[in-house]
């Protein structure tokens, strides 16, 4: 069959779609009949090369491992055969230091493994904690903490989608993308008083209530924030080389990918519609009306498209958390976990004795144990915290989801080509600190 | 774009019958007892003596199952159309303060389909070999998350394929960081630990595996060449 070869420039400015009208990969082949085909590979002009493997070390030092993950790739010409791993560059025992710390002393910690998503981070973790205490948060505080999770769901996102912009060659978008997350840091240094370590819970409630006027500052940002989502759609979505460079990559069926235990956005675009807050809720998430996309193909793709829609049904979220927003008390009226007013503290004997041994000491839970997941901008974060009655942990256990999304790299890049492997990573959404802890 | 035809999304909670209402966050949930998960059951009827006690903590039913059964209770509770645990959360190890109270590994599953969630235990008596079976043939999620908890632990996943060190380097001498009696600071002083990374020659840390993938060996400078001939991994 004859084929014509269109050039790069013409495929640039037009997506190629294929006879069920999904965009094709360029460059592209096309057949006299019209219908796309592959281009047959060129004959070799190194016979004497060929079979013979090439050993190709990425990182742990490069910008496109998005922190020290390690690849040593095994090629045969540009395609990948095989694919091992290495992480552990950034190791720190969080684990470990979270046994010889009180339950509030943990929450800094917190923030520091998935930096992307900290506030995110000091909300599952105050959970977790408020299970083993068995204590019940207020009205308002279960919306604030909503508000903080899906704030933190879009600077996680944001951040996803331009640094892997910048992988795969696109530089506008980045640029607008991360001036969206500069608005929603703005909104969280008023709110906590930090943009990146946030320590924004403490257990039984939030370290702040809102500041005067904040709403406000938050309605204006979730109107103008789906104007620049409708810009980057228009630029991203359709184009012809975004689309070239990530269709049919790192491709995951659904029973592959629950096999492999992936979650968040990489299990959804393989088909499995498993989202935390709608099948383990917590933060009376079943009560807001929003939808969960689910991709079809499970490709790097499908992933930039379940995540983009995540983006909107954030807004969503937000919207309606801002409606329903109560008045009332922020922490729990519980003397174990809170520590009393500062003027108190400072005028009576009482509350001061309650004020030294609640730092001092620390608050103590029962004995018991408590896994409790959501659904963190990159899948299902757990924690898995075991109490001995004392009040510190004894296993203070961090379930990464970008850890487990990770391990499956081998099996999504084999068989790619090498430029592939940095689009199949991006699309992973991997936190090193989250990773390696 | 158009969805393809043959595509069925995977729904999680499609296992229940139908009118059953969405799930919902779990209120006032007492410290122990409670509805116990209804796979308990169906795990007695079918292991019997294997499923040696059952908690009901915060809401969440806790197996402790006999330790060399752990794989064949995994795998039934995979397979079986009436469980469908089809998603293994995490894998890892709890060693208390107490030296007396056993080592616990830990399971967490999860049924998509019927909105469940179990957790599985099996019991290491201190001074017994740490090992278990692996559940890597049935999940290879649990690839990753066994190979840590060897890593932090010194756990044995008995049938795992590659169990190797994965946060800590290969040559990692100082034992096993997340046991109770691994001081916080290391095994080693401040000194030692400074001596030894900085002997360390990271150029040379690749496997013997991966550089037989461009017969590299022969190019590699002398003393890493006798370090991985007298058996060292650096695979870190």
């Amino acid at each position: 069959m004859a084929t014509i070869k269109r050039t790069v420039e013409v495929e640039l400015s037009t997506t190629g779609l294929d006879a069920q009208g999904r965009p094709q990969r360029v460059p592209l082949a096309v057949a006299e009949d019209g219908s796309t085909v592959a281009v047959a590979a060129p004959p070799s002009l190194e016979p004497e090369l060929e079979g013979e493997h090439m050993l190709i070390n990425i990182g742990p030092q490069h910008p496109a491992t998005h922190g020290v993950l390690r690849l040593v790739l095994e090629l045969d010409g540009e395609t990948v055969v095989r694919c091992i791993p290495h992480i552990g560059y950034l190791h720190c025992g969080f684990e470990k230091i979270g046994e010889y710390r009180q339950y509030n002393q943990i929450i800094p910690w917190t923030d520091r493994e998935d930096y992307l998503n900290s506030i995110g981070n000091n909300v599952a973790f105050a959970l977790n904690a408020e299970r083993l205490f068995g204590i019940e948060i207020t009205e308002r505080c279960t919306v604030l903490r909503v508000i903080a999770m899906e704030l933190s769901r879009i600077i996680s996102h944001l951040v996803w989608l331009g640094t892997t912009c910048i992988d795969i060659g696109a530089f506008t978008p980045f640029l607008w993308l991360f001036q969206e997350r500069e608005n929603v840091y703005a909104l969280l240094e008023r709110w906590i008083g930090a943009r990146l370590t946030t320590t924004a819970t403490r257990i039984g409630g939030m370290a702040a209530d809102l500041p005067n006027g904040w709403t406000e500052q938050l309605q204006t940002f979730i109107t103008l924030f789906p104007k620049t989502l409708d810009e980057v759609d228009r630029v991203l979505t359709r184009n012809g080389i975004w689309v070239g460079r990530t269709i049919g990559l790192g491709a995951m069926t659904a029973e592959e990918a629950l096999n492999y235990g992936l979650s968040g956005a990489m299990l959804r675009a393989s088909g499995v519609a498993y989202d935390v807050r709608k099948d383990f809720p917590y933060l009376d998430y079943e009560t807001y009306d929003f939808d969960v996309p689910v991709g079809t193909n499970g490709d790097v793709y499908d992933r930039f498209l379940v995540r983009f829609e995540e983006l909107r049904q954030s807004v969503r979220i937000l919207e309606q958390a801002l409606r329903r927003l109560p008045d009332g008390p922020v922490n729990v009226d519980d003397h174990r976990v809170i520590l009393p007013p500062k003027s108190k503290a400072t005028s009576e004997m009482e509350s001061m004795i309650h004020h030294f041994k609640q730092v001092m000491e620390g608050p103590r839970p029962p004995i018991g144990e408590a896994y409790v997941a959501v659904e963190s901008p990159k899948g299902e974060k757990g924690y898995y915290m075991v109490s001995d009655g004392t009040s510190k942990p004894v296993r203070w256990r961090i379930r990464p989801p970008s850890f487990v999304n990770l391990s499956a790299i081998p099996r999504m890049v084999e068989g790619h080509l090498l430029s592939d492997v940095i689009a199949i990573n991006a699309s992973i959404d991997i936190v090193m600190g989250e990773i390696d802890r | 774009m158009s969805p393809s035809s043959s595509f069925t999304p995977v729904i999680p909670g499609s296992g229940l019958p139908a009118g059953t209402p969405p799930a919902a966050t779990p209120k006032k949930i007492p410290h122990r007892g409670g509805p116990v998960n209804p796979t308990v059951d169906a795990l007695r009827a079918k292991f019997g003596g294997a499923i040696q006690r059952v908690d009901v903590v915060w809401g969440e039913t806790s197996v402790v199952v006999e330790r060399s059964r752990v794989a064949d209770i995994v795998r039934w509770l995979h397979d079986d159309p009436e469980q469908a645990y089809v998603y293994l959360s995490d894998v890892t190890a709890v060693e208390f303060r107490d030296v007396e109270q056993p080592l616990e590994v830990v399971w967490h599953l999860r049924s998509l389909a019927f909105r469940r969630f179990i957790r599985l235990k099996a019991l290491l008596p201190k001074g017994t070999p740490l090992e278990v079976p692996s559940v890597y043939p049935i999940f290879k999620s649990a690839d990753w998350m066994e190979r840590e908890c060897f890593d932090m632990f010194g756990i044995k996943f008995v049938g795992h394929p590659d169990l190797r060190r994965l946060l800590m380097w290969e040559g990692y001498k100082e034992g096993f960081p997340l046991r109770k009696d691994f001081p916080l600071r290391g095994r080693f002083s401040r000194a030692e630990q400074l001596r030894q990374a900085l002997a360390a020659n990271p150029e040379a840390r690749y496997s013997k595996e991966e550089l037989s993938i461009a017969d590299a060996f022969e190019d590699l400078p002398q003393d890493m060449r006798a370090r991985l001939r007298s058996g060292e991994k650096t695979g870190e």
